[in-house]
């Protein structure tokens, strides 16, 4: 029996054979039959996630007859679609971002309680429940609250504060930035907690110990430890707000001025008939933006692991 | 790690390439089956109306599909034909999609049980699937305008109204004219019934908007000028309509049919209906029966029903002007009191072509998105 070899770059001890240390070790075919296990996941995303997907994105590549051509690809060059992807693009950073340091903040401030009590397991739960709020349900939540004739709107007008003094900006673009930001900080906390918890108390020590300071703790040890994480959170963030429709669709549907909108103009328009085929080349070219972004966050992430217990 | 990325990036490219070269492959059509009920074009080839009535009774089903039941009060329609022929289960679909989604609905479920039977459609998606119709005239075929109707009856004009201006009469005045809206006392308060290069009501808007800025149909560009200038002044809402956004009055000044902004009132008893003088934009919905439809002698039974006197009167109860109502109004058969609800019928009226909705189509599409920014 050969000895396992402790790997400087890893907490975990790796054995030849490849497996965890604990697991029994397999020859020949018998090595497959974990993996039979997996098989009726694998069907089901294969039917349901991979087939479907690959149908809408070749459907881009075919007209209205069913012969190849590539015009739909073409048509992404429009500038109405081009204006399109530079709004989601946009509005996707932006919420990414704000999303990303107001969640941190939040993260930040639950370190100080305790992991198993109440704040925390609520603030948990209720994160969970909130990153996948999206949608109708929270477009008519902000309607009616911060609408026209929303609670709060019509409470700040007898304060003598009229929000929409320089027009109904709720229902166009700047109006979604609320509404995704509600559903990107939960999400934040929910993907950079374990991050933010793997910060070991025992860096700090050795901060201090070494005669380091609590600015000198962020600046040398924390950022750089928590930085690729981050990113990777933002990129996540990214990817959510650019892939939302619902949401937008309730609120600011006027004008399609976001991808996945312009997506449903071209599916079920009935005044601007037989652009079906160019859903699936938008389809195309938001897997792209978001496959970019996608596989920028696994290659921070393989980073990131180092640092994770 | 690169390794890693590239091979199923490249395989996910090879299969979307095989998949693409496949779909080439698919673009035959099914062929019909064929039975006496689907190829009959008039009640001639059934004989009578009872022996029509016979047929649809024995098929036992009949399927609709985008018939809101507060949209020109298909509601009582529906409720009415269920009550003449009970043994004939109507199954109501997707009452709130698109015409392009009822000729989409009628494509997959092709062969199925579940196909609609018969659409109602807008006029610019009726013209461009006329290979999904199977031909058939109604017994009052005569009475139907000859521009409200296509001439081997593969769809024919049902119901329409003018393009109007609904609004909460206790909150705003009444505006006179297009340039009113641009006032300073509409802020914030005026919206569309949906996207112009979507729907076909806000694509009515425009239209309307365009005739009544004083350009004619050829060309849309007054009418999204008009609502470019409406964003910039802040007075444009862009949130969809809805009877609930209407009743909570978040949008208490609107842009739609006549007929659907004539509902309102029973939610708010304020709600006034005004249509411009001057030039109309009128808009006629179609009725089309399914060539692959699976209660062939239902969807024709239907037909019959609606161009009946009791219907088309239904209609007019809804607030839509019926297809028929010249003749019905010639023949005294007209609900007199319903007639003579209706606001007021511009002196013009226009109808765009089919060239004309095409092109303006077009120019939406290019233009629309920025011009309300």
């Amino acid at each position: 029996m050969t000895t396992p070899t402790i790997d400087p770059r890893a907490d975990r001890i790796a054995n030849p054979a490849g497996t965890e240390l604990g697991a029994p070790s397999l020859r020949g075919a018998s090595r497959l039959l974990p993996g039979l296990g997996l098989v009726p996941f694998l069907v089901y995303v294969a039917a349901f996630l991979a087939v479907p997907t690959v149908l809408a994105l070749a459907s881009g590549l075919v007209d209205a007859d069913g012969s190849f051509t590539l015009d739909n690809l073409a048509a992404l060059g429009d500038p109405v679609i081009v204006g399109a992807f530079a709004n989601s693009a946009r509005l996707s950073a932006l919420t990414a971002v704000l999303g990303a340091v107001l969640g941190a903040l939040v993260c930040w401030a639950l370190l100080g309680v305790p992991r198993t009590g109440a704040v925390r397991t609520t603030v948990d739960a209720a994160a969970g429940v909130f990153a996948q709020f999206g949608g109708v349900m929270l477009a008519f939540a902000f309607i009616a609250t911060i609408g026209l004739k929303g609670v709060v709107t019509q409470l700040l007008l007898a304060m003598g504060v009229d929000i929409f003094a320089s027009g109904p900006w709720i229902y166009e673009l700047p109006g979604l930035v609320l509404p995704y930001v509600f559903f990107q900080i939960p999400l934040m906390v929910i993907t950079f907690m374990p991050a933010l918890s793997a910060l070991r108390p025992q860096w700090a020590e050795a901060n201090l110990a070494l005669g380091g300071t609590r600015a000198s703790f962020w600046t040398r040890i924390g950022i750089p430890v928590l930085a690729p994480s981050f990113l990777a959170c933002t990129l996540l963030l990214f990817a959510n707000a650019f892939s939302s429709y619902a949401t937008a669709a309730a609120l600011a549907s006027q004008g399609s001025q976001i991808v996945p909108l312009q997506i449903r103009t071209a599916l079920t328009s009935e005044t601007v008939l037989g652009r079906e085929n160019l859903a699936g080349a938008l389809a195309l070219g938001m897997i792209v933006v978001v496959g970019v972004v996608m596989g920028l966050y696994s290659l921070i992430q393989r980073r990131a692991a180092r640092w994770r217990a | 790690m690169t390794s890693l990325l590239r091979s199923p990036r490249a395989g996910g490219l090879a299969v979307v390439a095989a998949a693409a070269i496949a779909l080439t492959g698919c673009s035959g059509g099914a062929d019909a089956a064929e039975t006496g009920a689907a190829t009959a074009t008039s009640i001639a080839d059934f004989g009578s109306l009872a022996e029509l009535e016979a047929a649809a009774k024995a098929e036992g089903a009949l399927n609709v599909i985008a018939l809101p039941r507060d949209w020109a009060n298909y509601g009582e329609i529906l409720d009415a034909f269920a009550a003449k022929y009970p043994e004939i289960t109507i199954n109501e679909a997707s009452p709130d999609v698109s015409s392009a989604e009822e000729i989409q609905a009628a494509k997959t479920n092709e062969g199925l049980d579940t196909a609609p039977d018969v659409f109602d459609l807008g006029l610019t998606v009726a013209l461009q699937n006329t290979d999904v119709f199977a031909p058939y005239k109604v017994q009052t075929w005569d009475d139907i305008p000859d521009a409200l109707k296509e001439p081997t009856g593969l769809f024919v004009g049902d119901y329409g109204g003018y393009m109007s201006i609904g609004f909460d009469s206790s909150k705003y005045p009444e505006p006179t004219s297009l340039e009113d809206l641009l006032g300073a006392e509409y802020k914030a308060a005026v919206a569309i019934n949906g996207d112009p290069t979507q729907a076909g009501a806000a694509f009515a808007a425009v239209g309307m908007a365009t005739v009544q800025s004083g350009g004619d149909l050829d060309d849309f560009q007054p009418g999204i000028d008009f609502f470019a200038e409406l964003a910039t002044s802040g007075n444009m809402l862009k949130l969809d309509v809805t009877s609930a956004t209407i009743a909570s009055g978040e949008t208490p000044v609107v842009f739609d049919w006549d007929y659907l902004n004539a509902t309102h009132v029973a939610d708010n008893p304020a709600w006034k209906v005004r249509i411009f003088p001057g030039t109309g934009y009128a808009g006629y919905y179609n009725q089309a029966i399914n060539k692959n439809a699976p209660h062939p002698a239902a969807a024709r039974l239907w037909q019959e029903f609606l161009y009946s006197d009791e219907a088309q009167n239904l209609w007019l109860k809804g607030g839509a002007r019926p297809a028929r109502m010249e003749s019905m109004i010639a023949a005294g058969t007209i609900d007199a009191a319903a007639a003579a609800a209706l606001p007021e019928a511009p002196a013009t009226v226009v109808v765009p072509t089919e060239a004309q909705s095409t092109a303006a189509g077009t120019l939406l599409g290019e233009k629309w998105a920025a011009a309300v920014k």
